[in-house]
């Protein structure tokens, strides 16, 4: 085993360990806070694939996370409001079902990923990470200033939606759900690197005019990379919303896009565990250092700037060594 | 002419007040080596984004396998079968030799959308990037990461990657380019032994490898061609003797 | 609408496009020159604000607070250059946007400790305030049509400082060719602090003056960022000039949206909804010009062609 995977072994551990200690102790608030780490663990796994597969620095992916989010958010108070979604052409009611919500927040963000996708790789560099970002406002504008689901104020819902054969208001088990398909997405995204197309997708992103000469288009790899990872972090936030059983503009705010980016360069980019080291790692900063100052956030900054100043490839090239320089 | 598999027809491209592609024509018939040298500055590189399709010409027509293809794309040109390899290495350095092999061979299978299954345990893939490798002696070193090559394996690595593609003609920027004799000679016998499986445009710096292997030789001076014709004719030619008095000769 | 109403629009969509150039100016400078991609230039927008409420409050004097928002954004701007910038030029920029993005995490919540979370006021004065009758009729504040001059007055200084002297010759021999700038003798450390320097200042500046209009908060500064970062995709990046025609264009987008889009949409249902839709829509307005340039011209107006 390497060392990596000794790594990865034990945070697999710890993610399994943590909330049963917790289960067995009855600290159900230790159970929430994994339920956050696991969260946006699977949204930074998503961007994974487009920042370490593709090279894609994409600044605008809370726009998937708050879609996913506001997915939930209004087919679950149509539902509550027993109000259908739309009648013409065609009568769609909400659902409090998650297999719904949850698919159709991975099709809205996978939509919203491709139209942004299609704009943002006409260009590349410093462009690509500036689009991204204001696309990313051009959506958290609109949802601020659209009134029908609650605007800046965001849409409360009251009962967490139901999964078949488990009740989800009981905190343990909607963590075994997350956690279930945080394995789910890690075990594709593995495969993903592995297969052709991210075979394909690793050269396009050292060597674009190489991918181009064997007859392949580099740009439309990266188009598809970016769908998918949006369509992740979509499907990320739309347990995000329901964890919290609300749904609000900041999902869809540049910080958040700013945090997920951070999940992924604490942890290491293009490591498979990366992202889930650094969501865990960031959901621990937040609730220690934010019980010690309210101005925690000081020292997140000191601290993930010392993590890239250090170019180590974050915590896990930390502890398992360099796997391969990002260029 | 009209058995050519790739030719140019008066092709010209500036930039700004320069003239780096001059009314250019010349072809490229099976079983041949044709070579284009030329001092530094005199428009091959020019010459070669314009024949493979990352440059558009101003002016003029771009053949291949009788089809017009000037307004087609890189990847296009690639698909009809047009071989190319750069004169800086462009491999992925962070992955395995085996790996930079295998992007060819998906390339030529034309189906890079395959989500799952491990690429390096696809036979059909693995297959067609081994053969090439084999052929220009890097199997020993497939599972090395390409980064630790040395200078003249990354040029193999180079012409193995334009191989798995099967290519009806190859385009080559400089593949001698770094490598010491010993590489040189090896590069140029192997070369020597491609031309029956498909002709090859050589831009090449290196004038014994030129010299040794080329049937027809053309030289490129200020964007335009000087002069067409073989080894012998091309020595004798007073036109070249003067441009390259002091350069390469 | 009448004629005075648009004239008015117009006027304060100039006014916003002017204080946009001057934070998109810095950053497309900092670009062209440095490479390097900026997060962090809104939290010098904020520095300069900060710094003029508190001189505007201690001495009652605006213009000593505007010169203490310069002075306090660029010093901000070359200490941070220094310390942690210039570790950046050779990293990716992947590497830039986290570290800029680290240091917006330790300046917005340095200046919440410092300051606290309540918004400051930044008065303006009496010299400057009330209207002033244009001609054809039009009654526009005196301080907002002094803040387009001032914007067009700095437009035409860092023309005059790119095109005319010693040191805009090495700024722009520094974004064509590096290795000539250094063979040149230029101590090319010094002039990246300059530059940094000069890009921060602008941005403080922009803050104050803005400032005085709005509030002075925390977490003002990166809304602006991201606006000056559409006004560079549209204008292309390393062009002074493209940052001016692209911020005036984004103004008067934003602006005129905020006013016609709504207008637009009463043909179509009814004056609530058409408010509601309308100014939902005039939000995306700015964000739809950026993607048809992007269409058009990937690299924006006046950016390099490749």
């Amino acid at each position: 085993m390497t060392r990596e995977a000794a790594v990865n072994a034990v945070i697999l551990l710890l993610l399994v360990a943590v909330p049963g200690w917790a289960l067995y102790a009855d600290e159900p608030f230790t159970i929430t806070l994994a339920t956050r780490a696991v969260i946006f663990a699977l949204a930074a796994v998503g961007l994974n694939i487009a920042l370490g597969l593709g090279g894609l620095v994409s600044l605008g992916h809370a726009v998937y996370f708050g879609l996913g989010g506001y997915a939930m958010g209004v087919l679950a108070s149509h539902a509550q409001n027993y109000t259908p979604l739309m009648e013409w052409p065609f009568v769609i009611e909400g659902t409090k079902s998650m297999p719904v919500i949850w698919l159709t927040a991975i099709v809205v963000s996978a939509i919203a990923a491709l139209l942004i996708g299609l704009l943002a790789l006409r260009t590349s560099g410093v462009y690509f990470i500036m689009i991204t970002l204001a696309f990313g406002q051009m959506i958290y504008f609109f949802a601020i200033s659209w009134p029908a689901y609650g605007g800046e104020d965001g849409l409360s819902i009251y009962v967490r939606n139901g999964f078949p054969g488990l009740n989800t208001l009981v905190p343990i088990q909607f963590y075994g759900l997350c956690l279930a398909l945080l394995l789910i997405v890690l075990l594709f995204s593995a495969l993903l690197a592995r297969s052709p197309f991210g075979l394909a997708l690793n050269a396009a992103r050292q060597v674009p005019h190489r991918v181009e000469t064997v007859g392949l288009d580099p740009v439309r790899l990266k188009l598809v990379a970016l769908v998918i990872s949006g369509a992740i972090t979509g499907l990320a936030g739309a347990l995000f919303a329901d964890l919290n059983r609300f749904v609000s503009p900041t999902m869809l705010s540049w910080q958040m896009s700013g945090e997920i980016m951070v999940f992924v360069i604490i942890g290491g980019v293009a490591r498979l565990f990366g992202p889930v080291a650094g969501a865990v790692i960031f959901v621990l900063l937040e609730h220690l250092l934010g019980g010690i100052s309210e101005y925690w956030q000081v020292f997140l900054g000191i601290v993930l700037l010392l993590i890239v100043l250090s170019g180590k490839g974050g915590v896990i090239g930390m502890l398992a060594g360099r796997g391969r320089a990002h260029d | 002419m009209t058995d050519a598999i790739l030719s140019t027809h008066g092709i010209t491209k500036s930039f700004g007040a320069l003239k780096a592609s001059d009314d250019i024509t010349l072809d490229l018939r099976p079983g041949e080596i044709h070579a284009v040298i030329g001092p530094n500055g005199a428009g091959k590189s020019t010459l070669i984004g314009q024949i493979s399709g990352s440059l558009a010409p101003d002016a003029g027509t771009v053949r291949f396998l009788g089809q017009d293809v000037t307004r087609e794309t890189v990847r296009a040109r690639a698909q009809r079968g047009l071989g190319r390899t750069f004169q800086i290495s462009a491999l992925a350095m962070e992955d395995t030799v085996l790996q930079n092999a295998l992007l060819g061979a998906l390339g030529a299978s034309g189906r890079p959308w395959r989500f799952f299954g491990s690429a390096l345990r696809n036979r059909p893939l693995r297959d067609r990037a081994e053969a090439a490798l084999d052929r220009v002696g890097l199997g020993d070193v497939a599972s090395v990461r390409t980064a630790e090559l040395s200078h003249g394996q990354r040029r193999l690595l180079e012409v193995a990657v334009a191989l798995t593609l099967d290519p009806k003609a190859f385009v080559m920027d400089e593949p001698m380019a770094g490598l010491g004799s010993e590489g040189s000679k090896q590069l140029t016998g192997f070369l020597d032994s491609l031309r029956t499986e498909a002709p090859i445009l050589l831009v090449e710096h290196d004038m014994d490898a030129v010299f040794a292997l080329a049937d027809r030789i053309s030289v490129l001076v200020y964007g335009r061609v000087i002069a067409t014709g073989t080894v012998d004719e091309i020595r004798a030619d007073p036109a070249v003797r003067e441009a390259y008095l002091g350069d390469a000769a | 609408m009448s004629p005075i109403l648009i004239a008015e629009q117009v006027l304060n969509g100039l006014q916003f496009g002017v204080m946009l150039f001057l934070m998109a100016a810095g950053l497309t400078l900092i670009f062209g020159v440095m490479g390097l991609i900026n997060l962090a230039h809104g939290s010098l927008y904020m520095v300069g604000a900060f710094a003029a409420a508190a001189v505007a409050g201690a001495t009652g004097s605006f213009l000593l607070a505007l010169v203490a928002a310069l002075a306090a954004a660029a010093l901000a701007g070359a200490l941070v250059e220094l310390v942690v910038i210039r570790r950046l030029y050779n990293r990716d920029h992947l590497d830039q946007v986290l570290a800029t993005f680290a240091l917006i995490l330790i300046f917005s919540e340095g200046t919440r400790w410092l300051f606290g979370s309540f918004p400051l006021y930044l008065d303006i004065p009496a010299w400057l305030s009330g209207p002033v009758t244009l001609p054809g009729g039009i009654q526009y504040p005196l301080y907002r049509l002094a803040l387009i001059v001032l914007g067009l007055l700095v437009a035409v200084g860092l023309w005059l400082l790119i095109s005319r002297t010693r040191i805009g010759i090495q700024i722009r021999a520094g974004e064509n060719d590096r290795e000539m700038i250094a063979a040149l003798g230029v101590d090319i450390s010094k002039l990246y602090t300059l530059v940094f320097a000069l890009g921060a200042g602008l941005a403080g500046l922009a803050g104050a003056l803005v400032g005085a209009i709005q509030s002075v908060q925390v977490g003002m500064g990166e809304p602006v960022l991201i606006l000056a970062f559409v006004v560079i995709v549209i204008g292309g990046i390393g062009s002074i000039k493209g940052a001016l025609i692209g911020a005036v264009l984004v103004g008067l987008t934003d602006t005129l949206g905020g006013i016609f889009l709504p207008e637009l949409f009463k043909l179509f249902a009814d004056p609530a909804t058409a408010t509601a839709t309308g100014s939902a829509f005039a939000s995306m307005a700015i964000y739809i010009l950026m993607a048809a340039v992007l269409v058009w011209r990937p690299t924006g107006l006046f950016g390099a062609r490749t």
